[in-house]
């Protein structure tokens, strides 16, 4: 497994952790029922905190790719398609939240903003 | 089942010119604690205490859920120690530190000490005398590992030492965690070495703890936002922590960089570096 880690992007590490299994495991490179590393030899590996990589893997449970066996370790979970849509829903969520930020910040009214999405919708 | 393997509860002393006032911090199993602050600022004067190597303070330190005083001899067993200055006499090898350390400590390894003296290059029948600044300090570390502690107390460790063994030791730090019931209190004002691998950092300033915070939140949260005067007369004084005025531009330190681009969308929001930190906290207006 892969895992590319900056220190200067600004993406906090546990986070960029986070999402890059996560990526991994929605592409399926990470397979069903598979053992992850320990927090411990994956913070070694990284050279970061253990509680950094905790902090990721707790995050994964939460968002229920990950599965945490007590004692055992930390396997992916079966993900259906309702989490993985959950997932980009809230990721353009999040996106129209800067957007809507930015224009009311500037006032931008609502309705230039939806044109605006629906022009961008019609292109392809 | 206990969990910390070091808790320092009020440690108070008083010098002549300095004072530990109301040392406070824990340290659980299988975690790193990066111990900061400028030299002088009490983090020598604190591990003393933890060591029981200076008594005259008040307050209360346990270790391995023993207190200190009352168990001076089974706590010091399994802490490794290196301390900022070198205590083995010159005129030694590191094969005469083999037979010295076996008759100190219980559960000495030869077998590990070697192992460490060969990872680390270092001869095993030279006189120490002929040791360069990180020779021994690398020796210091091979030593401290290799009676099996499960705390690894070390002051300044990585100072004295090139990048590349710096490295190594960092390494060898990390290893040793892997068995969840080790812990690490790392003091250091070195802090580079400290900003990735700590879990913990505990920041010490004129005796006091002025933070304690897991590196996390301290480095992915914390920030330093320049801005113009203009903007910065728009901060709330209870977002601010610290802030400096230099002549182009504010530097103002706040708890959540997220947060605070929220509220005030001031653009330029840096990551903070533990040095960062510690230049603003001791240097920055309150």
């Amino acid at each position: 497994m892969e895992i590319i880690i900056s220190n200067s992007s600004g993406i906090p590490i546990y986070e960029q952790i986070k999402e890059q299994i996560k990526a991994k495991i929605i592409s399926n490179e990470l397979k069903v029922n598979e053992l992850l590393p320990s927090i411990r030899s994956l913070a070694k590996d990284l050279r970061c905190s253990v509680i950094t990589t905790k902090n990721a893997y707790e995050e994964l449970v939460h968002e229920g790719y990950v599965i945490n066996v007590p004692s055992k370790g930390f396997y992916v979970a079966e993900i259906n398609d309702e989490v993985v849509r959950e997932e980009l829903l809230n990721k353009i969520e999040l996106l129209l939240d800067e957007a809507v930020r930015i224009a009311k910040l500037n006032s931008v009214d609502k309705k230039t903003i939806l044109e605006m999405i629906n022009i961008l919708y019609e292109e392809e | 089942m206990m969990n910390n393997i070091l808790e320092v509860k009020n440690l108070s002393k008083e010098y002549n010119d300095f004072e530990l006032k109301n040392v406070s911090f824990e340290l659980p199993k299988g975690m790193i604690l990066g111990f900061i602050g400028e030299n002088g600022a009490g983090k020598t004067t604190t591990i003393k205490s933890i060591l029981n190597i200076v008594n005259d303070y008040t307050g209360e330190i346990n270790v391995f859920g023993m207190n200190n005083r009352k168990n001076d001899k089974a706590v010091k067993e399994d802490i490794g120690i290196v301390l900022d200055d070198m205590f083995f006499p010159e005129i030694l090898n590191p094969t005469d530190i083999n037979v010295i350390m076996k008759d100190i400590y219980v559960n000495w390894d030869s077998k590990l000490y070697f192992k460490y003296l060969k990872e680390f290059s270092l001869p095993t029948n030279k006189q120490i005398k002929a040791f360069s600044k990180g020779m021994r300090k690398k020796l210091e570390i091979a030593t401290a590992l290799s009676h099996h502690p499960k705390l690894l107390i070390l002051d300044e460790p990585t100072s004295g030492l090139d990048p590349v063994a710096r490295n190594e030791v960092i390494d060898i730090f990390q290893d040793f965690i892997q068995n969840e019931e080790c812990s690490i209190l790392l003091s250091s004002h070195i802090t580079t070495d400290l900003e990735h691998i700590a879990d913990y950092i505990v920041f010490i300033n004129k005796g006091e703890i002025l933070l304690s915070k897991t590196r996390d939140e301290l480095l992915e949260e914390y920030g330093i936002v320049k801005c113009t005067e203009t903007e910065f007369k728009k901060i709330n004084d209870s977002d601010l922590i610290r802030y400096r005025k230099s002549k182009y531009e504010y530097e103002v330190l706040v708890e959540n960089k997220k947060e605070f681009n929220k509220k005030y969308s001031i653009n330029t929001i840096d990551k903070i570096t533990l040095e960062d930190l510690m230049v603003m906290m001791i240097k920055g207006v309150k």
